[in-house]
């Protein structure tokens, strides 16, 4: 449990930012500027806030009220930088066991076997960070901070300096270490994609403030959440792997309901969650029959939303759970689509990108 | 060995001492200033900068002149040292510190370079891993200036067996005592039929000055080979 009171002076404006991150993974979410990097490095010390209370797992590391300020090397923080920051004069080996040789005797350990087989990197023990590739290295990087004998791990956008095959190799591992493990991970990023797919809690923060905090699904389904613009405003649906056709579709269940999307490559039974991005979501207000699309949900109207262009912002639940669908103003008037209603909503099956689908 | 005369052969003697010396001795106190200059703001940092760099602007009989008023037997400084026991003038020990103090700059530049060069953000990931300050300057700076410490480390070597202005003027030319290589070169050069002698200190002085740069590298590409890759 992280629990963070903010107040810095930035070019541009003030940071105030308050709070609570529950176990599990909570997203610092945020257009670039917005003020998140100054929050993680004031959490790992490398930067020290005008004013400022921060408390991990009952543990103060920082009260400027007290005048206590624990510098980096005491706060037993495992850090996961953009760039990976591994040690080039050291082995991948020697760079997982940096943060062992400092952290206290009778700090909780991980297994250095364990964590070398969650990340796949043993082959990787004897090379040098310079013949690594991004991925390798960033994989190495989060074993380095896990080994460390963290009280909470922070990520600061691991995945942006990699290109999008890697960043799918990396988020499973991010998943695993928010499922396997029990320490609190605070992550940096403004990529919807991975705030739908890792994100518990999600803290939204616009200009320095938090715009909006709370459990990840509620607040990505929350039509008045406009993350990036609107036009990356998504649903997050968890679902559950339920079978594998013959003609390459993996069928998935939600709520009541079914969907299609090609083969996700995981056994039935996996939970997982699918991001379904408001504008690959269109609206029937009858069942519709012969379309090409084979994902059809039904759902009654939660809130419409205009914005200040020509689009709005529809919002039905269905028993897959929330479901975001971006129309014109046009269409809201001439379908008459006001809270209440029940809607069909068609999502396209390609729109389901793969890199928004986790399990 | 009667190639060369044990004259000549203490000359080569003395100046690898002489040299050793004022590398080994100047090497800490050149790590730390070249630190200082390159990480920490301090006020009079810019005198301190125009110090060190003096002895490379300076005419060396100049810094010899200096070092003499300071160190000398009747200086106060010189005078203070003598009665616990540490002379300079006119010893070895005084040939040492002339070279030392001449090849200082060279020292301090090459490793305050590679200080510089040293990524910030890779100190503060060995903090966040709970390295103390000074955990994380022996376990990711210096191994990371290695090399330049080593380059600076030989070209002050170099520096300090070729000194011979400053050193002539603090410390004279005795042989046995204050004659090293370049001295002796210069002493074998001012007398008639001295030319082959001096000939062969100055192949001697070329091939410890190869020596070195080849040693320095050999070592810088290990080592930059060894973080480069496997």
């Amino acid at each position: 449990m992280l629990s963070v009171d903010l107040h810095h002076p930035m070019q541009g404006f003030d940071l105030d930012v308050t709070f609570d991150a529950p176990p599990g993974l909570t997203v610092l979410f945020g257009r670039s500027g917005s003020g998140k990097t100054t929050v993680i490095n004031a959490v790992a010390g490398l930067l020290r806030a005008k004013q400022a209370q921060i408390i991990v797992n009952g543990q103060t590391l920082s009260d400027t009220e007290t005048g206590l300020w624990l510098p980096p090397h005491k706060r037993r923080l495992g850090y996961v930088f953009q760039e990976g920051r591994l040690f080039p004069h050291l082995t991948v080996k020697q760079n997982l066991r940096f943060g062992q040789w400092f952290a206290p005797k009778d700090a909780p350990r991980e297994d250095m076997a364990r964590v070398v087989e969650m990340l796949g990197i043993g082959p990787l023990l004897h090379r040098r960070p310079a013949s690594l590739s991004g991925g390798e290295k960033q994989r190495a990087a989060i074993g380095r901070a896990l080994l460390a004998s963290p009280r909470l791990i922070l990520a600061d956008e691991p995945l942006a300096a990699l290109d999008e095959a890697r960043k799918a190799e990396i988020l499973p591992y991010f998943e695993r270490l928010r499922d396997e493990t029990d320490i609190p991970i605070l992550y940096v990023s403004h990529s919807p994609a991975e705030v739908a797919r890792l994100a518990t809690t999600l803290i939204a923060l616009d200009g320095g403030r938090v715009a909006r905090q709370g459990p990840a699904v509620q607040v990505l389904g929350d039509p008045m959440f406009t993350p990036d613009g609107v036009r990356s405003v998504g649903a997050v649906i968890e679902a559950q792997v339920a079978r594998h056709h013959d003609d390459g579709l993996s069928e998935l269940s939600a709520g009541d309901d079914r969907l299609f999307l090609p083969n996700v490559g995981l056994a039935s039974g996996t939970p997982l969650r699918v991001r379904i991005a408001a504008q690959d979501v269109m609206l029937s207000l009858e069942k519709p029959s012969g379309i090409s699309a084979l994902n059809v949900l039904a759902g009654r109207i939660d809130q419409v939303r205009s914005g200040e262009g020509p689009g709005a912002i529809v919002s039905l639940d269905t028993s897959a759970g929330r479901v975001l669908a971006r129309v014109t103003r046009r269409s809201v008037d001439a379908m008459g689509l006001q809270p209440g209603l029940t809607v069909y909503a068609v999502v396209k099956t390609v729109s389901i990108a793969p890199q928004d689908v986790g399990g | 060995m009667d190639w060369l005369g044990p004259e000549e052969w203490q000359a080569v003697a003395l100046s690898l001492k002489v040299a050793l010396w004022a590398t080994l001795a100047g090497l800490p106190l050149g790590l730390f200033t070249a630190y200082a200059l390159a990480r920490w703001e301090f006020p009079g940092k810019q005198l301190v900068n125009g110090l060190v760099h003096l002895p490379l602007i300076l005419p060396p009989v100049v810094t010899g002149y200096l070092l003499l008023m300071t160190f000398g037997t009747r200086a106060p400084v010189g005078a203070f040292l003598q009665d616990i026991g540490i002379t300079f003038a006119f010893r070895w020990t005084g040939a040492a510190l002339a070279a030392g103090v001449m090849a200082f700059p060279l020292m301090v530049r090459a490793m305050r370079l590679s200080i510089e060069a040293v990524d910030i953000k890779l100190e503060q990931a060995a903090a966040t891993l709970g390295a103390s300050r000074l955990w994380v300057f022996l376990t990711v700076t210096l191994p990371l200036i290695l090399p330049g410490i080593i380059a600076g480390g030989i070209l002050a070597f170099a520096k300090a067996m070729g000194e011979f202005g400053a050193t002539i003027t603090f410390v004279s030319n005795i042989p046995g005592q204050t004659q090293t290589l370049p001295s002796a070169i210069y002493a074998f050069l001012q007398v008639p039929g001295g030319e082959s002698a001096a000939m062969k200190l100055v192949l001697i002085s070329v091939a410890v000055a190869m020596t070195a740069l080849l040693l320095s590298e050999i070592f810088a590409r290990r080592l930059t080979k060894r973080m480069e890759g496997r």
